[in-house]
């Protein structure tokens, strides 16, 4: 048990550095990007994309895989939850905690899914880690984007409904 | 047009979806 609470500690901090780093990307880098390629005579986006995504990168995806881990391990060591009725919605156990929790693990895994399977292999081809022509770095683009905006607007839902699951969820 | 292309439409989507799902968690719990 005293494991589990550490592990809840570093659940958090790893959400915090994943989710951080995703909303920097969203309300940060995509705008500051775009706006240095329209700037005439300015120095332009490449040092982003050559110095800071990587950076940010490495640091988003392999939180998100420390989250999930920890959040996993979390929901089978304390004697609440269990990983599979979290995952199972808590369906028929009628438990708001566990089906509330269960909707954020859900909604988690979605987006650790977007995280290395849209994102990561897309941004390598955008910022020319792996070759890519312009077609496929147009293409690229869009589905990292897309994929990355529906993190956002999943990450909203999750963290109502993971700290929901133990302080409440409103609209009662 | 698809409202993840705007940060407005993308947080406006998530406060839809979280007040949505907080419905279903409730109906699924009977709470």
């Amino acid at each position: 048990m005293e494991l589990a609470l550490f592990d809840r500690w570093l659940h958090i901090l790893a959400g915090v550095t994943w989710i951080g780093l995703l909303y920097y990307f969203n309300f940060v880098q995509a705008q500051a990007m775009g706006q240095a390629a329209a700037d005439e005579g300015g120095p332009g986006p490449a040092a982003i994309g050559k110095y800071i995504a990587p950076r940010a990168l490495l640091w988003f995806r392999w939180a998100a895989v420390v989250t999930w881990l920890t959040g996993a391990y979390y929901l089978e060591a304390v004697p609440q939850y269990s990983l599979s009725g979290a995952f199972m919605l808590g369906i028929g156990a009628a438990n708001l905690q566990l089906t509330s929790i269960g909707l954020g693990a859900w909604l988690g895994t979605i987006m650790l899914f977007n995280v290395w399977v849209l994102i990561w292999p897309n941004q390598k081809k955008i910022l020319g880690i792996v070759a890519a022509n312009d077609e496929e770095k147009a293409r690229a683009k869009r589905i990292a984007f897309l994929a990355s905006r529906s993190n956002v607007m999943m990450s909203l839902p999750m963290l109502l409904l993971m700290q929901g699951s133990v302080h409440g969820l409103p609209m009662g | 047009m698809n409202p993840l292309d705007t940060v407005t439409g993308t947080l406006v989507a998530g406060l839809v979806l979280s007040v949505v799902l907080v419905y279903v968690a409730r109906a699924i719990a009977g709470a």
